[in-house]
């Protein structure tokens, strides 16, 4: 099977049409980012205090919305998280708090708002953890068990939270389940010490202000570094304007990534750092890619005008790019589609950075070169100018523009 | 040339069985539970998907500098005066921005060198400079200030890691974090209410024992009152509780208590909870020889008067010395049975140099860690068939070739997660994915320039070989950029992020092995398997 035979096309004439829609969506990102969404800072960055709950039923807005008032939190942002059968919520408390104890007490106010219902003396089954259950199963012995009572009551309380956690995805809705997990008489002696709530804490996340701004500023000290990285390895594999017009595409790259999460107003965490900077990684391979084959038509072709050099090199190339690019999209496509959505972020950057990286690579790499070409024949007045491409042996070869 | 092949057939297959173990090393059986509990037991699962609480805290330094040049301050207006050098007054102006800088004021000129070789003995770790007015600032030498920074980390570390062994936690991480600034990283896996021990971990369980010259007082100002307008200069206004309240509640009450204390919590040689003479819940601590003599030397001069227990800058208990005591002591705080357990296990640990913050806490349930496994290896398992079979059909027995090759690859980079003792985040799992589909990247490449050669009409060895040789510079330059990004990723990153750059670079590397060496192997046999002018089947 082949899809790409011999490819012969002018990449090069159409440069206009690349520059008018890179321009296009560059400057709607960038418009948003700075009159529209902002930049959609995640929790990580701008600190603040997250927690998902997941609950037993659809849960009811209006009615979490007033017990969080209730318990004073006024500004709390609620939403509905992955898909709707799975009753999940995210309630965000980020309106500047300026300190830490505020953050914290940010988290225990939302869970005691949510608990409201809870009879006195008893402990939320849903929230407790393995430690909790098995000392309540220790002080209680509802099976008079002697000295092995610790491993045995360990188990079944790893027995009662795996069959929680993993089988009913963190809420019981009755007790009446866990007989099937547990010792029935375990299960019993619950009741005495135990309630059940509508809801179970998922995931909670609080991140001071303090570590917000050192995040941000590391995120953008490894994006400047990598791309720094890149320009030097370039620059010494090949030529100063290789490794330019490499930086200069992958930050292209970048720019239209985070622009899309600026226009959609999905919030960028770390992993869409992690994401960002493997997008830098990824479009930067195919770039090398067409530069190799240019570098190495250079050798071979030294009659040939540059552009036409650059656009044999990009269609004797595009079968591996297209390939490379619809096979890595298609894993990237099953993390989007299967990988939850913890990763949702994350795939989402990688979804829209290999579709703009693959793009570049052909759009904007190979067409900086020859615009840098023309200019210096331009402003040197006269011609052929001579490029000059260190080869793998690291001898010089030079070409005629 | 089939001998050289057979060699290489070798060194494939051991590395196969090598990788093999990495991942479930000599499982007990060899049914698909077992094989599973051995993947589990070899490949370290990530708090994100173990569930875990993950905090990070800050060490606040110059509490740590703060005392040292506390000290340094009383040592030097001690010589000043054995020395018999006048001056005005020595103060602190700066604490918070400037911990370690004392101020001299009104030193006499002639009195300048005496001054200088005060500060050269009594204080080597302070630089002296003089400024206008016969002022002196005395601050600390920039390397020994670093160093006390350093060792008030170091040792904040070794306290909490004491006190989080005690509390039972399984494979706690207690690190420093980040780049010089001062702060800890604790992962507890397993732990998903963490309040307990993150008080626990914050007190700093400064143990005192003092003189108490007053109290109780209502306030701060029938203190005053009392003692006609003015404290004594070596006497301080503590808080503490009234009697009867248990800590929960509050009724706070003031006590006048002396500056320096007869023994401290570095005195302690042991500390059990115990229960005092009424039953109540209480902390009944030992002393060590030193401490003792001290105790002793201390409680036989004041039999009569009241002693004070201070803990972190609080009174919790003030006792009259009944007679002399030499090496052990009760602490009575109105305590439950919990937080007796509790003081004394965090005084055993010694306390902290300095206080903490908590600058992040990122708690994951067990359940959303479970449902994240679940969904991760499902994309994996999806996005990896969908790549082998497309392979297959676009490169046809080729396609055999290159899926053995990412198979193998995946089998290596899983070993090495094993055998390194590396951790397996989310994002790690989506680093194992994109290897899949960057990994694949080499095979396309290496394909593509065969299919080239042969259309330009070379044989199919010598196509093979082409195709290889000119693929292997571009493979090399797109691994080594990849790479660059995975490990600026990996010095940034954290947790999960960290996991998903050692994912993706295990998985390039492995990538060179099995793209270029495993698959060139494979084409070779072939080849010489088949007649001299046979085609290749590369789709």
């Amino acid at each position: 099977m082949e899809f790409f035979r011999n490819p012969n096309i002018d990449f090069l004439g159409k440069k206009w049409y690349f520059l008018a829609f890179s321009l296009v969506f560059s400057v709607a990102g960038l418009f948003s980012m700075t009159f529209w969404h902002g930049i959609p800072y995640g929790v990580d960055f701008r600190g603040g205090t997250l927690v998902y709950v997941k609950f037993a039923q659809t849960p009811d807005d209006n009615a979490i919305r007033a017990a969080l008032d209730r318990a004073g939190l006024h500004n709390a942002r609620l939403q509905r998280y992955g898909q709707s059968a799975s009753n999940e919520e995210l309630i965000d408390v980020s309106e500047q708090e300026t300190n830490e104890q505020a953050l914290d007490r940010s988290k225990t106010q939302i869970i005691d708002a949510l608990e409201s219902n809870a009879p006195a003396g008893k402990v939320d089954l849903n929230n407790a953890s393995f430690l909790t259950v098995k000392n309540y199963l220790l002080q209680k012995d509802p099976l008079r068990l002697g000295t092995d009572a610790d491993q045995r009551y360990g188990a079944q309380a790893q027995a009662i939270v795996d069959y929680r956690d993993k089988t009913k995805s963190g809420v019981l809705t009755s007790m009446d389940g866990l007989k099937g997990a547990a010792d029935p008489a375990v299960v019993a002696s619950l009741t005495d010490g135990f309630f059940l709530s509508n809801f179970a804490v998922r995931n909670v996340e609080i991140v001071g202000p303090q570590v917000g701004s050192q995040l941000r500023r590391q995120a953008l000290l490894a994006t400047a570094y990598s791309l720094a990285g890149m320009l030097i390895y370039l620059a010494v594999r090949f030529e100063w304007i290789y490794g330019v017009a490499a930086v200069v595409t992958v930050f292209h790259d970048t720019l239209i990534t985070v622009g899309a999460f600026s226009l959609m107003n999905k919030e960028i965490s770390l992993t869409v750092i992690a994401a960002i900077l493997t997008l830098i990684g990824y479009s930067n391979n195919d770039t090398i890619v067409v530069f190799d084959r240019i570098r190495e038509n250079l050798k071979l072709m030294r009659r040939e005008k540059l552009s036409d050099i650059v656009n044999r090199s990009i269609n004797q190339t595009l079968s591996r790019t297209i390939l490379t690019a619809g096979l890595t999209f298609l894993t990237v496509l099953a993390l989007f589609l299967f990988g939850g959505e913890v990763l949702h972020g994350f795939s989402f950057a990688l979804v829209i950075g290999i579709l703009i990286g693959t793009y570049s690579s052909i759009a904007i790499a190979a067409p900086i070169l020859v615009a840098y070409q023309d200019w210096r024949a331009n402003r040197g007045g006269r011609r052929p100018v001579m490029v000059a491409v260190g080869n793998d042996r690291g001898q010089k070869i030079k070409a005629k523009a | 040339m089939n001998k050289n092949l057979g060699w290489k057939a070798i060194v494939i297959a051991v590395t196969l069985i090598v990788f093999l173990f990495g991942i479930v090393g000599l499982p007990d059986s060899w049914s698909g539970k077992g094989l599973l509990a051995a993947l589990e037991n070899r490949i370290h699962l990530g708090l994100d998907l173990k569930g875990g609480t993950h905090l990070i805290l800050q060490v606040q330094v110059n509490d740590a500098v703060n005392v040292d040049s506390d000290n340094a301050a009383e040592r030097l207006k001690a010589d000043l005066r054995s020395h018999k050098i006048n001056y005005a007054e020595i103060t602190k102006p700066d604490p918070v921005k400037q911990p370690d800088r004392i101020v001299l004021k009104g030193v006499p000129p002639e009195s300048r060198s005496d001054l200088l070789t005060i500060v050269q003995d009594r204080l080597p770790e302070y630089d002296l400079t003089s400024g206008a007015e016969n002022t002196w600032t005395v601050s600390m030498k920039p390397q020994a200030l670093a160093e006390l920074k350093n060792r008030a980390v170091a040792q904040a570390i070794e306290t909490i890691r004491n006190r989080i062994d005690q509390l039972g936690v399984s494979e706690p991480i207690i690190e420093e974090h980040g780049l010089g600034q001062y702060q800890i990283l604790v992962q507890l896996p397993g732990v998903d209410d963490p309040a307990r021990v993150k008080d626990i971990m914050q007190s700093t369980a400064m143990l005192e024992i003092r003189q108490s010259l007053g109290g109780p007082y209502s306030s701060e100002q029938q203190a005053l009152q009392d003692r006609g307008g003015v404290l004594p200069p070596d006497a301080a206004l503590m808080p503490g509780r009234s009697i009867g309240a248990t800590q929960a509640e509050g009724g706070q009450v003031w006590y006048l208590i002396s500056r320096a204390s007869a023994v401290t919590g570095r005195d302690l040689r042991n500390a059990e909870p115990s229960r005092d003479e009424n039953g109540q819940p209480s902390v009944q601590f030992n002393l060590t020889n030193e401490g003792g003599r001290r105790f002793a030397a201390f409680t036989g001069a004041h039999v009569g008067e009241n002693l004070a227990v201070v803990l972190d800058n609080k009174v919790q208990e003030v006792a009259v010395i009944k007679e002399q005591i030499h090496d052990t002591g009760v602490i009575n705080g109105r305590f439950t049975e919990q937080e007796a357990k509790d003081l004394s296990m965090i005084l055993r640990s010694g306390a902290l140099p300095a206080g903490i913050k908590y600058l992040e806490e990122r708690t994951v349930g067990p359940s959303l860690g479970s449902d994240s496994i679940r969904a991760g290896v499902t994309a994996a398992v999806i996005g990896m068939l969908a790549v082998l079979i497309f392979m297959l059909v676009y490169y046809r027995a080729a396609g055999i070739n290159a899926d053995v090759a990412l198979v193998l690859n995946l089998i290596i980079l899983l070993g090495f997660l094993g055998f390194s003792g590396a951790t397996l985040t989310l994002p790690g799992i989506a680093g194992v994915i994109l290897t899949v589909g960057m990994g694949v990247d080499s095979n396309v490449l290496i394909f593509e320039r065969i299919r080239e050669e042969l259309r330009n009409g070379k044989t199919p060895p010598s196509a093979v070989e082409q195709g290889f040789s000119h693929a292997w510079i571009t493979i090399v330059d797109t691994h080594v950029t990849t790479i660059v990004s995975a490990i600026i990723l990996f010095i940034f990153g954290t947790g999960p992020v960290r996991g998903f750059a050692v994912t993706l670079s295990f998985g390039l590397f492995a990538n060179l092995f099995t793209a270029v060496f495993v698959s060139r192997v494979i084409f070779d046999w072939i080849l010489s398997r088949k007649q001299v002018g046979e085609a290749l089947s590369i789709g």
